[in-house]
């Protein structure tokens, strides 16, 4: 995805070439900049009442509602940046509950000296993001902290869903004789951000899979599958999502390593640094828990979907032991597969 | 990848794997002395493809997990100091100091960056000409001349502010001290591949003909593991010992001379003290007379090194290839990779953290 | 310990101690110190640790290992 076109920053350089405390501070810097900035990008009529919150009919039956924070470093990496990561990572969240999203509000602490540039490139990427997911950003928040005190900038959302089918869709439904589904090739978010890092940099074409998730989700319900569980693949790669779903559905999962897709050139960082693929950070990317006989038809509609265009099973869950994710190598050997203690660190050794 | 992918067929693997089946008739106990080779072997399962009468043992060859607690104490020390910028490996963040690991140092407020390359903090010291850029100089004889061409290039360069705290380690003694340690059980050694690439095969031969041991230079994927595993149990089995290199494609005998030369222009041979070990003499190198300026020791004017370990971790015995982690009393209680109580728990390639990661008691079974 | 993995050299610059190579790993490139290797160039693969290239590959013997497994297969096979 390379960088869309942006219309020229609404705050002129010569008037206020970076943010100031005074943009947080509830006066007319700061209405001046949510002018400017955010309504501007944003541009839907709930977020243009100019109300404290934003105020919507219910649409009935069940809702689903999440939270994320985001900081990442740097800002813009290959393939995305801040304000797609908040805006996808949110919707895709809703998606996990089976939930079609609809409305983001948008909290940013912003660090004095932060370029207003850098703000309305973000401000813009995250309206395009909404419009591309079918969301609203419908209300936000704005605080300035001192120099030094933030990376530059920090989102906090909160997203809003609307449940469309009658199941329940989580951890707790996954049973053993279930097929698991990756929807596409691990680690290029992840390896995207690495690269762009000055210290551990280098060259490649890897872009992060930074994407919304939804449209894969709602072929996967439209067509009738009955999904027991969804996981989308964040910080912790594959590895973690398993893990986790694993321990919170007191269940076994058995992958298959020959299975996992993984690009070469993303595994050829990998291995320059000594990172192990599945742990490496996706943003674009699930697990999908079906009955086995609906695996089939499952990664036939996830493949219709440009999203999870590369879609494969890539393992079962069996009843014991349970929380006890085990990977089955190509040699016929195998490993078990835990949650680390913290991010996964380059090495030498 | 070329040169990669195809050292990690399957099929050849079992076909490996059935050959040593074939050639070995007793039991036998050999030492795979790299971390990077434990950390290929437990990852593959490839210890679950020999014979059950052949022990593998994980040997020393990690840097990380033999860095003493004092000298970790020292970099935690340069990192909490205002003006410094400590630059490492990510391998060495989270080995635990007597208070805190270079993690601590920077929820502290210290300056810690990881680098890839040491020339990379270099780099760093170049652009940031106020402040004292410090560079760990963890590694065995591979990483070595990366270490010394770092100081050759800031010599060159004049830079004032960039220094080395140096923990480079020596394979050969830690060998030899495995060998000459009473409770030895090793008959045959997996000689760490890519510390050959640099140094050659010569260091060896004398330690195979004074000990009479079959020491085979060994690479790092599976194909190449389970190949110095053929070549050394067989010449157990035929009561040979001498050096064999299967790992010809990227091993000569004669090493590397450039790296070599450029090596011994900044380094001397110096005693060291490998942590759960103790000293081992003529097993580290210390920057030469020449280069003070950039040791970090002599720069800062350092507190001397004793420290004290954690008297329930027996990291020396793990690494010596006398116990197994699982044998350890503070295994997966105790001590955890959340909560380490030794370096062999924090680094990925540590023989505990390795066991912990890939094999706890009664994780799967070879298929 | 001794992370190193093959990549090909693209392009030399420099000497010395500010030897560098562009070297690249199935599409990543990395500028890579090549001081220790004053006759690598362009076309060959090297084997490169903290960023430091150490060797150059031999092609020649990069069949060895299963060149080996076949002789001893053989071998295994012969009547006794």
């Amino acid at each position: 995805m390379t960088e869309p076109f942006t219309p020229v920053c609404p705050i002129p350089i010569n008037e206020y070439p970076a943010v100031q405390m005074a943009h947080g501070g509830g006066g007319r810097l700061m209405r001046s900049l949510i002018e400017k900035m955010f309504l501007a990008a944003f541009r839907n009529p709930l977020l243009e009442a100019r109300h404290d919150g934003a105020v919507f009919p219910s649409p009935g039956g069940r809702l689903a509602t999440t939270t994320d924070a985001f900081v990442v470093r740097p800002l813009f990496f290959p393939g995305g940046n801040i304000g797609t990561l908040a805006v996808d990572g949110t919707v895709n969240d809703l998606a996990m509950c089976g939930a079609r999203p609809v409305y983001l509000t948008a909290a940013f602490i912003l660090e004095e000296g932060l370029p207003m540039e850098t703000l309305w490139r973000v401000a813009v990427a995250m309206g395009e993001a909404a419009r591309d997911a079918g969301v609203s950003i419908v209300t936000g928040d704005t605080k300035v902290v001192e120099r030094g005190r933030g990376d530059g900038i920090y989102i906090a959302t909160a997203g809003v869903g609307v449940v469309e089918h009658t199941g329940a869709i989580g951890p707790g439904a996954v049973r053993a004789g279930d097929a698991v589904i990756l929807s596409g090739d691990i680690g290029r978010h992840g390896m995207a951000v690495l690269g762009a890092r000055e210290s551990l940099g280098f060259e490649s074409a890897i872009e992060s899979d930074c994407a919304a998730l939804w449209p894969a989700v709602e072929a996967l319900l439209r067509g009738g599958v009955e999904v027991h569980c969804l996981r989308d693949l964040t910080r912790g790669g594959l590895a973690s999502a398993v893990a986790e779903i694993a321990a919170d559905g007191r269940v076994a999962i058995r992958l298959a390593e020959a299975a996992i897709p993984a690009r070469e050139d993303v595994r050829a960082a990998c291995e320059l640094l000594g990172l192990d693929p599945l742990y490496v950070a996706n943003e674009g990317r699930f697990a999908a828990f079906v009955p086995a006989v609906c695996a089939p038809r499952a990664v036939e509609l996830l493949r219709a979907v440009p999203v999870s265009a590369g879609a494969v099973a890539i393992g079962t869950v069996g009843a014991a032991p349970a929380g006890r994710v085990v990977l089955a190598s190509a040699i016929g050997s195998e490993r078990v597969l835990d949650l680390l203690s913290g991010e996964q660190l380059p090495r030498i050794c | 990848m070329k040169y990669l992918d195809e050292y990690r067929d399957a099929e050849t693997a079992r076909r490996y794997a059935r050959l040593i089946a074939r050639v070995v008739t007793r039991p036998w106990t050999i030492m795979e002395v790299c971390g990077g080779q434990t950390h290929s072997i437990l990852r593959h399962g490839l210890d679950r493809l020999l014979p059950g009468g052949v022990t593998l043992v994980h040997g020393p060859g990690c840097p990380v997990c033999v860095t003493p607690v004092g000298l970790v104490d020292r970099a935690v020390e340069l990192a909490g100091r205002p003006g410094v910028i400590f630059c490492s490996f990510g391998d060495m963040l989270r080995v635990p100091g007597t208070h805190g690991d270079l993690f601590s140092a920077r929820a502290a407020g210290g300056d810690v960056r990881v680098v890839y390359a040491p020339l990379d903090a270099v780099t760093v010291a170049e652009a940031n000409p106020g402040r004292e850029v410090v560079f760990f100089a963890v590694g065995f004889e591979t990483t070595a001349p990366a270490n010394a061409v770092a100081v050759a290039r800031a010599a060159e360069m004049g830079l004032r502010n960039f220094s080395l705290l140096v923990a480079q380690v020596l394979v050969p003694p830690a060998i030899e001290a495995i060998l000459a340690s009473p409770g030895n059980r090793v008959q045959g050694f997996l000689a760490p591949g890519h510390v050959c690439a640099v140094t050659g095969t010569a260091p060896y031969e004398a330690l195979s003909a004074r000990w009479t041991v079959p020491i085979v230079v060994t690479g790092f994927e599976p194909l190449d593991i389970l190949q110095g595993a053929a070549m050394c149990l067989r010449q157990l089995e035929q009561g040979r010992a001498q050096v064999e290199n299967p790992y010809a494609r990227a091993v000569r005998r004669e090493g590397n001379p450039h790296a070599l030369a450029l090596v011994s222009s900044v380094f001397e041979v110096v005693p060291r003290a490998w942590r759960g070990i103790g000293e081992i003499p003529g097993s580290g190198l210390g920057l030469r007379a020449e280069y003070r300026p950039f040791d970090a020791v002599a720069k800062f004017g350092l507190a001397g090194e004793a420290a004290i370990e954690d008297s329930a971790c027996i990291a020396g015995r793990v690494l010596q290839g006398v116990a197994k982690p699982t044998e350890c009393p503070a295994f997966g209680g105790r001590c955890t990779p959340d909560r380490p109580l030794g370096a062999p728990m924090v680094s990925a390639e540590g023989a505990c953290a390795a066991y912990w990661h890939y094999r706890r008691a009664g994780a799967g079974a070879a298929a | 310990m001794c992370l190193a993995i093959p990549g090909k050299i693209l392009s030399v610059e420099g000497e010395g101690y500010a030897r560098f190579g562009q070297v690249d790993f199935a599409g990543v490139r990395k500028r890579v110190s090549l001081s220790v290797l004053p006759e690598a160039v362009a076309g060959d693969w090297v084997l490169v640790h903290a960023g430091m290239a150490l060797t150059v590959v031999d092609a020649a013997e990069a069949e060895s290992v299963f060149e080996y497994l076949r002789e001893a297969e053989a071998e295994g096979r012969k009547p006794l």
